[in-house]
């Protein structure tokens, strides 16, 4: 037993490098990270509340700011919700199924990961814009999907439709068909199964999927800078009044605004990494 | 299964058609002319270049976070390691505006850089640092799960066949990490080179100097000159692409080489 925890965590000269080679590595790290990705958060929330509490929340109160948080949320709430169903959908089909095409649906798939948020609010344009494709028609029937709700949308659901898709189909492939094989041969309706054994089996990993899957919805920038328009009170999201404020050198309003941006990144953070300790916990059963 | 596919179309499938489709309503000549303006062509090379840069600066840098995190014990360790994610987490106007405030003349790091004569908000130096800032995830999350299942075993074969211990870290260790490094330095790069939020803040955004491709997307856009901002969203896509398929050939040749994994 000693002798096996003991050759688990091996210390001696063979196994690690001298002491002051440990330390600047490690000295070397943590100042890296510390520069380059803590100190960007603290001035996040040093700058938000550098003229006090009251400006602070003077500044979040303004009926801008509060456009820019409702909006962010309706279209968090649109596109977390059907990419929601459908990455569940996708995922059970490529994990549980075989038929032509997998790969490329898989890459399909993956594609809004590798294309740049630009590009990804671009589409919409060369399809919905005076211009484009579907554009003359939308106009002769006063139907308004770029510069509008509909387009932010839209390019909110391209880029974060992986999320959900990606955390399931490692988890479901794992998990096999077995179970739901099962349920089915006991008599269980395909509904029955899925509700009952799928949706169990995967809800921490489906957790995961929604929950980065949101952190995304609500901070993408690129895409939705390009569709919005930016139309004050109307089509700007939190992250475009971010930058429209930055602009206009409104400095303590725009951070106020980016604090609650990087709050919902920390709790997401915080929440992933309780997720992903339980996920762990799932798929390697701990020795007693 | 249907609606999926139907779904994927409607979302991905088509938006991406139609953005080839429009390029042909340009002249090959057209195209030509337009990716290789002046403009435009330095705008990739900025793009690429400062990409390229800032992807080698993390391969060695999140080299060194993914050792220290692995292989050492030191205090606050597991908060770091949360840390590693906050650029994948933080939005990426948030993360601009960060970075622009401090490294701005009257920054907390501006101001003493000032001092050396270094300037790094709105030159192309900004841009780099932002690039550096987004890509690093990417490296200690692929690097890191590979580092931590190698096998000790190994280090010992070579340490009682006589290696001393940077013979071991540079002959063993590192050439097993090299493909998961590599995939690291891709998705590093190629995640920088479409990145937009966090870099326009800094970038200054000078054209010729310090203007990145996707900006010079979206300008292009807001002057309705449609065929040239497609144009240019065409050369970057084809170049992520080819990023990815090198990504996907590089995890095959890994699975092959080390087929006990």
């Amino acid at each position: 037993m000693s002798e096996q925890a003991l050759s688990h965590q091996p210390r001696d000269d063979v196994h690690t490098e001298p002491g002051a080679i440990r330390f600047v590595i490690v000295a070397l790290a943590v100042l890296f990270l510390l520069v380059f990705v803590v100190l960007p958060l603290v001035v996040v929330f040093a700058s938000a509340f550098s003229r006090g509490i009251s400006a602070y929340f003077t500044a979040l109160g303004q009926p801008e700011a509060l456009a820019a948080i409702k909006l962010t949320l309706l279209i968090a709430a649109i596109s977390v919700s059907l990419n929601l169903v459908f990455g569940v959908i996708a995922a059970w089909a490529i994990a549980k199924f075989d038929f032509a095409g997998k790969t490329f649906l898989i890459s399909l798939i993956d594609l809004p990961f590798s294309v740049s948020p630009v590009i990804s609010g671009l589409v919409f344009v060369l399809l919905f814009g005076a211009q484009g494709f579907f554009g003359p028609w939308l106009q002769a029937h006063d139907v308004r999907i770029l510069f509008a709700v509909p387009g932010i949308a839209l390019a909110t659901i391209f880029v974060t439709f992986p999320f959900v898709a990606r955390a399931l189909i490692p988890l479901m492939q794992e998990q096999g068909t077995q179970e739901e094989e099962a349920a089915i041969s006991l008599g269980a309706s395909g509904l029955q199964t899925f509700f009952r054994v799928t949706l169990p089996n995967i809800k921490w990993g489906l957790l995961y999927g929604v929950l980065l899957c949101n952190a995304r919805a609500m901070g993408e920038f690129g895409a939705v800078s390009v569709v919005s328009g930016h139309i004050r009170g109307e089509t700007n999201t939190m992250p475009l009044l971010v930058e429209i404020l930055y602009n206009e050198y409104q400095f303590v309003a725009s951070f106020a605004i980016a604090s609650l941006l990087a709050m919902l990144a920390l709790i997401t953070l915080l929440a992933k990494t309780i997720l992903e300790r339980r996920l762990d916990e799932r798929q390697v059963p701990s020795d007693h | 299964m249907g609606l999926t596919l139907t779904w994927l179309s409607v979302i991905i499938l088509i938006p991406l058609a139609g953005l080839f489709l429009k390029t042909f309503d340009l002249s090959l000549e057209q195209f030509w002319g337009i990716v290789t303006s002046r403009r435009t062509l330095n705008a990739l090379k900025i793009s690429f270049g400062l990409s390229f840069a800032a992807a080698c600066v993390n391969l060695v840098m999140g080299m060194i976070v993914v050792w220290a995190l692995v292989r050492y014990k030191f205090p606050g360790r597991r908060l770091f390691d949360a840390i590693v994610d906050i650029p994948f987490a933080l939005p990426t106007a948030v993360a601009g505006v960060a970075l622009t405030q401090l490294f701005a003349q009257k920054g907390w790091l501006g101001a003493p850089l000032a001092e050396l004569g270094i300037k790094v908000a709105f030159t192309p130096i900004g841009i780099f640092i932002a690039m550096v800032f987004i890509g690093i995830p990417f490296v200690v999350r692929t690097v890191q799960p590979v580092l931590q299942d190698l096998d000790v075993e190994i280090e010992e074969a070579a340490a009682s066949l006589g290696a001393g211990r940077w013979h071991t870290v540079f002959r063993v260790i590192l050439p097993s990490l090299v493909p998961a490094l590599l995939t690291g330095f891709a998705l590093a790069f190629a995640r920088a080179v479409g990145e937009y939020g966090s870099v326009i803040f800094i970038a200054g955004n000078l054209p010729n100097v310090s203007e990145i491709a996707p900006l010079l997307i979206v300008i292009r856009l807001s002057e309705f000159r449609y065929a040239d901002a497609t144009a240019i969203a065409v050369v970057m896509l084809m170049a992520s692409f080819l990023i990815i398929f090198a990504v996907n050939r590089l995890q095959r040749w890994a699975q092959t080489r080390m087929p006990a994994q």
